[in-house]
């Protein structure tokens, strides 16, 4: 009834009763990046769908259309084999789509319920205590535990979850969406959640949940559709389904780079770690007792499902991340082997203890420059200190900025242009080249060639190789598996926040580090060395 | 293309951010606008009053430029001005929302009327300094009071320093019935009118001129600041983002603090300058509302010193030329206000003109469907 006005073809009728919804050739781009192309998925009544994939593979894209959050540039959807037009979330919602966000979409000071009616357009005056008792209806129906009353302040996250699939099921939703719903979660709430899932199943919902852990994909849903980079893989039954099948669906062939990766020479220990662990700001262990060491002339690799610990792990090295007690990183001067204790202290102090570490955070105009300066500006953003008396001395940076530009070949229309109208590879290019420039002994990168061009990119991979024959220890957190297998010395792989292993960058295979990804060994090195 | 099977149908106007614009350009917008705002304001002037709008601006100019004595007022009204958007500059220019220029210009004037009554048997150089120094510190003090909770317990500074704003106008009133000077006035009175004891002396026979004098140096200085010393440096850092600022090893809530204490104190002076350079006296009114309209002047200037001057002469001229056509012309002074309004309007409209291009709806696109 509500599609009647959007109803412009009736093909699609012939998909049949069960499908819920149709989502046929969608193909949205964000400038240049293609986050779908041509994108066909079906989701099915009373069904739970995964859709699986790497980061950056468009599943959440591809479910922000459905819910009304992007349009597609192309490509249509049918609700109940009736063409549609899905240009908001409320349009979603009349639809009975409903998402449940990664990041929880409610007001604190609020309560349960008068979060729920937020945004409704109900005649009359609300009345909370009738919202209340359909909240309980709905909580005894399919198994929520939730009060009301409670402000969200005062809830767990399990809590705020639980919340945010009532609401939508408030709105009468028959087609819930959850976006990575398990990332925020205990392994207890995991099981309640999945109770909750499968009594929604069982009440003929449709329910697709985005995500990466393969193991609870094949616990709880029926079908697996895969996505990589952007495009379809395949869909398939879950009972069909192996842990390893699917990682192959995941990461696909191996692509040959052809990156230059000469062996390490006289590598020795730099920085190693023990133990550490953190909280991160959410109140979540970001990191769970990591121990490693990075040598010098090597590459080591991070490899993991965003979200890891990969950010934790770099800003705990570089000062910037508070640690739990018992945590130790210990960096080895190359001249004299001596050993200081980098816990504790202040990105300012580790410089003052005469360590060059060089940082290439992964938000690079929120972190790693001044977005609003030009390039001779953020030049002396680590050694504006160094020189001169009260007044900052500009000459050094502009000669660094002049030879980063010319080596580096940056375009960008003058030294002073600030560095946030440069296109994603050049600032990359001012960042990098401002840190390979203080002759560093430790390189730490995330996300290094996120968004740049292929030649960008060896170039960068260029950049890291010279650092690691001048015997730095590079750390590179990387995404793109291709890479890491061609250009680390050794990968190791996160999983959740703890170390799932370490694979050998010369023997290791895709797969092998794609199951280090996704599936968290049990008894895994960490807890060897306890 | 294949784009042709979507429904979706493009808006009529569409707003996007500027990458960047030509400086001619900006200024040409600038310059367009304030035309097109005298003419609409000719309109109204003469649909509302039925006076010659040119005659009306001609008084308006008049009323500024007339004689050296209304000119010296310009100059004074401007030098207070701009002193509170000098001391704004640096808060704001770090992203910390001081909107409590109001109070830290009472507390540096309550300093200065202070040394005034209790010093005045001073010598009049050391009277002088005295004031100088203590208003600097009673602004700078009331600007951190909020500055450290915001540091300590990050609470919300924007609410925090208006509230002082508020104990400030109180702590006013309450030394103004201390003060009060005849009895029963509920005023302050000029202080030490016969000995002009803390008075800013007269340099040139102007009674301003020291005020105009001390605020084109504080001018220079901050410009140089901002633009050229490290904790310039470190301001803008802290002000694009504290992430950045915790990399490169900043301590932010030292600069934080810092900065605020100068944003206060500056604006302190202002006290000093008012009570000391021009009025002579006290009262709630002493602010009078330049504190916020000073917000304006920093963020026009986008915290520049140098075109700070510029803009102070605009809102300035506008507010004189509006108390000179009222009385020229028997108007109240809301119809002077209403030209102002329109103006001020204007120009800080043409800020979005600058900083967005408006893009119509392209007869190719609707085509498609």
């Amino acid at each position: 009834m509500f599609a009647d006005v959007y109803n412009k073809t009736t093909e699609g009728t012939d998909l049949g009763e069960k499908i819920a919804v149709s989502m046929r050739n969608i193909t949205k781009t964000f400038g240049s990046v293609v986050a779908n192309k041509d994108v066909s998925i079906d989701i099915r009544h009373g069904e739970i769908l995964s859709l699986l994939g790497e980061n950056g593979s468009g599943k959440t894209t591809l479910m922000n259309m459905l819910s009304g959050i992007y349009y597609p540039d192309s490509g249509s959807i049918f609700v109940d084999g009736k063409e549609v037009s899905i240009k908001s979330p409320k349009d979603a919602y009349n639809l009975g789509i409903g998402m449940i966000h990664q990041h929880f979409k409610l007001v604190d000071v609020f309560t349960a319920a008068e979060n729920i009616v937020l945004g409704l357009k109900e005649k009359g005056s609300i009345n909370i205590k009738r919202i209340a008792e359909k909240v309980n209806e709905i909580c005894s129906k399919y198994g929520f535990e939730i009060d009301p009353y409670e402000k969200v302040y005062n809830m767990s996250v399990s809590q705020k979850q639980t919340l945010e699939i009532i609401k939508v099921l408030y709105r009468g939703a028959n087609i819930l969406i959850l976006d990575e719903p398990t990332a925020v979660l205990t392994p207890q709430e995991t099981e309640k959640l999945f109770d909750v899932i499968r009594s929604m199943r069982k009440d003929g919902k449709s329910i697709i949940i985005i995500t990466h852990k393969l193991h609870e994909v094949l616990r709880v849903s029926d079908r697996v559709t895969v996505l990589r980079k952007g495009e379809y893989v395949g869909t398939v039954d879950t009972k069909d389904a192996t842990e390893l099948s699917l990682t192959e669906m995941m990461v696909g062939k191996k692509i040959s780079l052809d990156i230059e990766r000469p062996e390490p020479d006289d590598p020795k220990p730099r920085i190693k770690v023990d133990n550490l662990s953190c909280i991160n700001s959410a109140g979540i262990k970001a990191l769970d007792n990591i121990s490693f060491t990075a040598y010098s002339g090597e590459i080591l690799g991070i490899a993991g499902i965003s979200g890891c610990g990969q950010k934790e792990l770099l800003e705990s090295i570089a000062g910037l991340q508070k640690t739990l007690p018992g945590s130790s990183i210990v960096y080895t001067e190359p001249e004299t082997g001596e050993e200081k204790q980098l816990i504790g202290k202040t990105p300012k102090q580790i410089s003052s203890l005469g360590i060059s570490l060089s940082f290439v955070p992964e938000d690079r105009l929120g972190m790693g420059l001044v977005g609003s300066m030009g390039m001779t500006d953020n030049m002396m953003l680590k050694s504006y200190k160094n020189e001169g008396f009260f007044f900052t001395q500009r000459k050094k940076p502009r000669a660094l900025a002049e030879k980063v530009k010319d080596e580096l070949e940056v375009v960008t229309p003058s030294l002073q242009t600030p560095v946030r109208r440069l296109s994603g590879g050049n600032v990359q290019k001012v960042l990098v080249g401002r840190e390979i420039s203080s002759s560093p002994t430790v390189l730490m990168t995330a996300y290094a060639v996120r968004g740049l061009d292929i030649n960008t990119s060896y170039t960068i991979y260029h950049l890291l190789n010279e650092q690691k024959k001048k015997g730095v220890a590079v750390i590179y957190v990387g995404e793109d598996l291709d890479v890491l297998l061609e250009l680390c010395d050794r990968i190791l792989v996160l999983c959740e926040g703890k170390l799932n292993g370490i694979a050998e960058g010369r023997k290791t295979t895709k797969e092998e580090v794609g199951l280090l990804m996704t599936n968290l060994q049990n008894g895994g090195d960490t807890d060897e060395q306890k | 293309m294949s784009k042709n099977k979507s429904s979706v149908k493009e808006p009529l106007l569409r707003i996007a951010k500027r990458d960047s614009i030509e400086a001619y350009k900006a200024w040409g917008i600038r310059a367009a606008v304030l035309i097109a705002a005298l003419i609409i304001c000719g309109f109204i002037i003469f649909f509302i009053t039925d006076l010659n709008p040119f005659k009306v601006y001609i008084s308006m100019f008049k009323g500024n430029f007339g004689t050296t004595r209304r000119i010296w007022q310009l100059l004074r009204d401007m030098a207070m001005l701009l002193c509170i958007g000098l001391g704004l500059a640096p808060a704001f220019k770090m992203r910390f929302w001081n909107i409590g220029a109001e109070g830290q210009i009472l507390a540096g004037g309550l300093a200065t009327a202070a040394c005034m009554i209790y010093l005045n048997s001073l010598p009049n150089y050391l009277l002088l300094i005295i004031m100088f120094v203590t208003s600097i510190i009673a602004g700078a003090l009331w600007g951190l009071i909020p500055t450290i909770f915001k540091a300590k317990f990050n609470t919300n500074e924007t609410l925090f320093t208006l509230m002082m704003n508020y104990v400030a106008i109180q702590l006013t009133s309450y030394f103004v019935a201390l003060w009060e000077n005849p009895y029963g006035s509920n005023t302050v009175g000029i202080i030490n009118p016969a000995t002009k004891a803390g008075w800013l002396p007269s340099v040139f026979g102007q009674q301003s001129f020291l005020n105009v004098a001390i605020v084109l140096l504080l001018t220079v200085i901050m410009y140089f600041y901002l633009k050229y010393s490290k904790q310039g440096y470190e301001i803008s850092v802290v002000g694009e983002s504290e992430n950045t600022a915790r990399y490169a090893g900043i301590n932010v809530k030292k600069v934080i603090i810092r900065t605020m204490l100068i944003s206060g104190a500056v604006c302190g002076l202002a006290g000093f300058l008012a009570v000391s350079g021009a009025s002579h006296t006290i009262s709630t009114s002493t602010a009078g509302g330049k504190g916020f309209t000073a917000i304006i002047v920093t963020w026009l200037a986008k915290f520049n010193p140098v075109v700070m001057i510029l803009i102070t002469f605009i809102i300035t001229f506008l507010d004189r030329g509006a108390v000179q056509i009222a009385s020229d012309f028997n108007l109240n002074e809301y119809v002077s206000n209403i030209i102002t309004g329109i103006i001020l309007f204007f120009i800080l409209g043409s800020e979005f003109f600058i900083n967005y291009k408006i893009i119509f709806r392209s007869k190719k696109q609707e085509v498609i469907k």
